[in-house]
């Protein structure tokens, strides 16, 4: 029985999946709030992405339950034995990505190695020459005659095994809509494929599939040889992509998880009060905007970095370390950004104040705060939404630039901004290393334009002024 | 008729592209002829603006013209590329729209906007289009010129950018101008100022004019021609006089009699029940039927036809004119006690001496206060209980101020607020808040006073919560249901929200919501000018029956001088933040003593085309509260302004036990 560890961002993750549930159970019997998710749900581009945006999010998920494994020997001898290395779960559904290393640089689905070496031969000489990875290809016999017809063939079946599972899928949600609906299984699919259905369920299909053909050929392809290739310690960099996933989605989702109670508190009570109290949120925040966000950062992060090395004792992994070092990045990301969000909400707080039922619920004599919790909070909330989602594309981008400046997550933590920082180095050797930085940006890019264009979804169907024109 | 100038067969107008298209218009035929002035007249929905931007080729997006044809003179405009139907519009035909604050660009200057609709459409006037565009203000009437050529649309009133639109439709003159609601938007003297220089203007120029409006008084005031419109088709047209003698169609006798006035008073005022039907369904029968007291059989069975009438006039509908069943609508009802003097008797409720309402205006860094906006400078009231004082004034004068003020939402800055003997200009916090269930507010704009993300139920309990009324949630929810069904609206209202309702039925929710902690005095801020003339009256009668079943005071803050004549019992005009007179509603109405209630009254378009006064037209437009001139604040406007008027602000004169006026004319006198 594994020892499961729950780290810190780990419970933030959680309690932000437990919040975004509760309130769309919340949202689900009010028909306000339920009416502009509907039109996400009908729209095209926004499912799209969502299903991308999911993929990612389940990879983030799986990466964030973490626990001890066992150790071999102590199973073996009945006792709870635990290592002291910490791995998630998606570490144990990828292992043979995880503990296939290489000894340095190899290029995607390579066999061989991308340095020379000295290489002892069977008969006892010595050639300078490129050595067989211990993992990638292996089972080749004669790679460079074997090696297109295997990839070709993996490729194959990774296609016909995508297709099987699509199918799968495909028919059997059909099937449930079908019956849902009260439509025959024929009758649904020519629903689906003609797009009669409200939700573009051919659309979320189609993605789908192009989603599962991308995984199983990874998968496949990432199995028998190095997808992305390895980099200069020889980890697979396919690995660290996936691995980064999390990191992306912690810093993009806690950092608003942080910031959010403070702008939207601190927001609508300036705008609603007015007076004094709006001078001191007012003076607060244009002094904290006007501090350069960066060295913010970097003197919070050199704190941490103290404080880590004099009480090195009180964590027990480099998981550990590297997670706290990412929680306080996320803190003092939140802390810089809150002010934009804070802005805003005051600029409208100030217009609901003046509106006819705030004022109306003054005459009646309601208490301040309830006025602020029941007619100003519910009517800024589009707005929030419409910031959370169009920030986090920002975040993600900004981790990897902090990163890059060395100011970021911690150096032995797996994430895009890492990524990309190692690559400055190897752009600069001859022959260029360049799957390193390719990996990060195909997968950051990803995420960011199906975040992007999932928020700008959002936003139209949330922004009450584009939906009266349209 | 070989003089018409704009001849409109068949158009059909259809809004959306969905399985079911809005009508919006849906097969009007009209002529308009040189040199005549054309009104559309019809409630907001009915089509009418969508039928002058069909004209003008200006639909919206979702908008398209489905059938039909539109000619001005010889040529036919549906059938105009884009490029030279540009030419026609501005040239041939100008239009002016409702809200002249946001038809210029506050970016340049008025000389440079009217420049440009110059160099387009008058090419003769070469490369500097100075001459003609100074020429174009003089014709609209702006002082000075030179000067306003130079400024930017912020430095001007809203009556003089409404003139700066004429003058740009002018630019290209025009043989057809049209206007749609040119004058809703500002107030009365300003509007008898624009409708006065339209009609001059079209005098002038021989040019002909469709002008749209809600407003019979505004159709009284300058139609040649009026087509009534409804629910997309035009069910009525006639020469002016005659429509005004003996409206033809079941709905414009309506029209006529739900709009409010003197001799109604006491009576409950005719009301169209049921709403305007949607247009996005085919009909079989009358579009009307549902609401007419006239229905026939056929009506529902038979699209009525167009049945022309003898003088030019001609009507959509069975009757074809004759004396209907029905022509006066309401059962005179009621007695009328309540134009009965009455004031000895009873404690006033409500005294207000002296209130002083200023905002301080703050500038620089140091955000230094440089001065104060005298939103309210000095304003004395009193009402007794189950009667209605009427605060009436243009926009701008601090009406809705006093109101508010009343209710201590901004506090007063000065003078006392007695409501049954209680200061509460001194009460705070607590104490406050358990008497703000004697007084409740009922605004202007239905819409904007319900928080749209709650429920019915929960809005009109709110107060109830808030004041502690009823034992349990049981009992409240009861309470609510009840009221909805008293102010007209099925107790299942409560589970729905704001945005199902229609306007008038939004402003019932409202006045449920203020009688939810049974309050003594309503304040009741224009509730009645963003609603049609039918829906308006529904309200007025529910008002008025709420009064007398509780015996409720209104404070009726308006700008509409029949509703007050139909609603008040006594009547205060304000200017500038003072009440300049004060008095029982016969007093004043019937013979206005202050030179600005005078101007006022005359500047009121009235329904009756040979009832028109003498306007007295007051020149300029209201000062700034910032900075009002010295002595008396009507001063710089008023036509009978003396030397001594320039020193001191009048004293109040007391003339009867109800009233008062503060002029130095009847100072001398007494």
């Amino acid at each position: 029985m594994p020892d499961l560890v729950i780290l810190w961002t780990d419970f933030f993750i959680f309690l932000l999946i437990a919040l975004v549930l509760s309130f769309g159970f919340f949202a689900a019997g009010k028909e306000h709030l339920r009416a502009p998710w509907r039109r996400v749900a009908r729209s095209r581009i926004g499912m799209g992405a969502l299903v991308i945006l999911g993929a990612y999010v389940l990879i983030g998920v799986l990466d964030s339950v973490h626990y001890h494994p066992t150790l071999p020997e102590a199973e073996r001898s009945g006792s709870a034995m635990h290592s002291n290395e910490v791995l998630s779960l998606l570490d144990y559904l990828v292992t043979p990505l995880r503990e296939r290393q290489e000894k340095t640089y190899s290029a995607p689905l390579a066999t061989h190695l991308y340095t020379k070496e000295n290489i002892e031969l069977p008969d006892g000489r010595m050639v300078r020459d490129f050595p067989r990875l211990i993992h990638g290809g292996a089972h080749l016999q004669d790679p460079e005659r074997d090696w297109a017809a295997d990839v070709a063939k993996t490729i194959a079946t990774a296609v016909v095994e995508a297709l099987v599972v699509w199918l799968l899928i495909a028919g059997g949600l059909t099937g449930w809509l079908g019956r849902r609906s009260g439509h025959t299984f024929t009758e649904q699919r020519r629903r689906i494929m003609s797009g009669a259905t409200e939700v573009p369920w051919s659309v979320m299909l189609t993605v789908l599939g192009v989603l599962l053909l991308a995984a199983f050929v990874a998968g496949n392809l990432g199995v028998k040889y190095h997808l992305f290739g390895t980099d200069k310690v020889g980890e697979d960099v396919f690995y660290q992509a996936l691995k980064s996933i999390r990191t992306g989605l912690v810093i993009g989702t806690l950092t608003t998880l942080v910031m959010l109670p403070a702008a939207i508190m601190m927001g609508v009570m300036a705008g609603y009060f007015r007076g004094w109290v709006d001078d001191v949120i007012q003076y607060l925040y244009t002094t904290l905007n006007s501090i350069p966000g960066v060295l913010l950062i970097a003197a919070a992060i050199l704190l941490l970095h103290v404080y880590m090395n004099k009480h090195a004792d009180e964590f027990s992994s480099l998981v550990e370390r590297a997670d706290l070092r990412l929680l306080f990045l996320c803190i003092i990301l939140g802390v810089t950004s809150w002010t934009g969000l804070c802005r805003l909400l005051r600029g409208e707080a100030l217009k609901l104040r003046e509106l006819d039922y705030v004022q109306a619920a003054q005459a009646f004599g309601v208490r301040n705060f309830k006025i602020i919790g029941r007619h100003i909070i519910p009517n800024v909330l589009h707005i929030v939404m419409i910031s959370v989602v169009l920030d986090f594309s920002g975040l993600v981008l900004a981790e990897a630039v902090l990163s890059y400046v060395n100011i970021g997550v911690d150096p032995t933590m797996d994430s895009w901004g890492n990524m990309i920082n190692s690559a400055r180095l190897e752009m600069a050797r001859e022959p260029v290393v360049w799957w390193s930085l390719a990996a990060a940006l195909v997968f950051m890019f990803t995420l960011v334009l199906a975040a992007n264009l999932f928020s700008d979804v959002v936003r139209d169907a949330f922004d009450p002024r584009l939906r009266s024109g349209g | 008729m070989s003089d018409a100038l704009l001849r409109i067969k068949n158009l059909k107008t259809w809004l959306g592209n969905g399985e079911a298209p809005v009508c919006a218009v849906d097969g009007i035929d009209l002529e308009i002829h040189k040199g005549e002035t054309f009104v559309l007249l019809g409630e907001s929905g009915c089509g009418k603006s969508m039928t002058a931007l069909s004209i003008m080729r200006l639909l919206p997006p979702a908008g398209r013209i489905v059938a039909g044809s539109i000619f001005l003179g010889e040529t036919s405009l549906l059938d105009l590329p884009e490029n030279a139907m540009r030419r026609e519009r501005g040239g041939r035909m100008g239009m002016i729209f409702q809200e002249p604050m946001t038809s210029l660009n506050p970016v340049l200057t008025v000389g440079t906007q009217i420049a440009e609709a110059v160099l387009i459409h008058d090419p003769g006037q070469g490369r500097d289009p100075r001459g003609r565009v100074i020429e174009l203000l003089k014709a609209v009437g702006i002082p000075d010129p030179e000067q306003r050529y130079r400024e930017y649309p912020h430095q001007l009133s809203g009556g003089m950018k409404q003139r700066v639109m004429i003058a740009i439709a002018l630019a290209g003159r025009p043989e057809l101008l049209i206007a749609d609601e040119p004058t809703t938007a500002l107030d009365v003297t300003i509007q008898a100022q624009v409708l006065a220089l339209m009609k001059e203007l079209q005098q002038k120029t021989g040019m002909a004019v469709l002008l749209i409006t809600h407003d019979l008084g505004v159709v009284a005031e300058v139609a040649d021609r009026v087509a009534v419109m409804y629910a997309g088709q035009i069910v009525e047209v006639a020469p002016c006089e005659a429509f005004f003698r003996a409206p033809k169609h079941p709905y414009s006798r309506k029209l006529f009699q739900s709009i409010p006035g003197r001799e109604k008073r006491a009576r409950r005022l005719a009301v169209i029940r049921g709403t305007v039907p949607p247009l996005d369904r085919e009909f079989d029968g009358c579009r009307f039927a549902d609401r007419c007291d006239a229905v026939m059989d056929i009506c529902r069975r038979q699209v009525p036809g167009w049945t022309p009438l003898a003088g030019g006039q001609g009507v959509r509908c069975f009757l074809e004119g004759g004396a209907g069943p029905d022509s006066t609508g309401s059962p005179p009802e009621a007695a009328a006690e309540k134009t009965g003097g009455r004031q000895g008797g009873h404690p006033p409720l409500l005294e207000v001496e002296n209130l002083k309402v200023h905002f301080p205006i703050h500038k620089g860094v140091f955000r230094r206060v440089v001065g104060h906006v005298r939103a309210v400078d000095g304003v004395s009231l009193g009402i007794s209980a189950g009667r209605t004082l009427a605060v009436v004034g243009e926009s701008g004068c601090g009406k809705t101020t006093v109101g508010k003020a009343i209710l201590q939402l901004p506090r007063p800055t000065a003078g006392s607020v007695r409501f049954e003997g209680d200061e509460l200009t001194r009460l705070s916090g607590e104490a406050l808040r358990r008497r703000r269930s004697d007084f409740q507010i009922i605004f202007q704009d239905p819409m904007a006073s319900m928080n749209p993300r709650m429920l019915v139920g929960d809005i009109v309990e709110e107060g109830m919560l808030a004041q502690g009324i009823g034992a349990d949630a049981r009992q409240r929810r009861a309470r609510v249901g009840e009221l909805l069904e008293q102010v007209g609206l099925p107790a299942g209202a409560a589970g729905r929200y704001p945005h199902e309702f229609s306007g008038g039925q939004r402003q019932r929710i409202c006045v449920a919501r203020a009688l939810a902690v049974q309050p003594k005095l309503i304040i009741c801020d224009e509730p009645t000018s963003a609603l049609d003339v039918s829906v308006q009256a529904q309200i007025l009668n529910l008002l008025q029956e709420l009064q007398q079943a509780y015996g409720l005071s209104y404070l009726f803050i308006t700008h509409d001088i029949s509703v007050v004549a139909y609603l008040a019992h006594e009547v205060a005009v304000m200017y500038l933040g003072r009440v300049v007179e004060r008095g029982t509603v016969t007093e004043v109405l019937e013979h206005p003593l202050h030179p600005y209630t005078q101007a006022l009254l005359s500047a009121v378009p009235v329904a009756e085309p040979g009832g028109r006064r003498q306007v007295i037209r007051l020149e300029g437009d209201m000062p700034s509260p910032s900075n009002p001139p010295a002595g008396c604040h009507f001063h710089p406007r008023c036509p009978q302004a003396m030397d001594k008027c320039q020193k001191a602000y009048p004293e109040a004169v007391r003339l009867s036990e109800t009233r008062t006026v503060s002029c130095v004319l009847l100072d001398q006198d007494s």
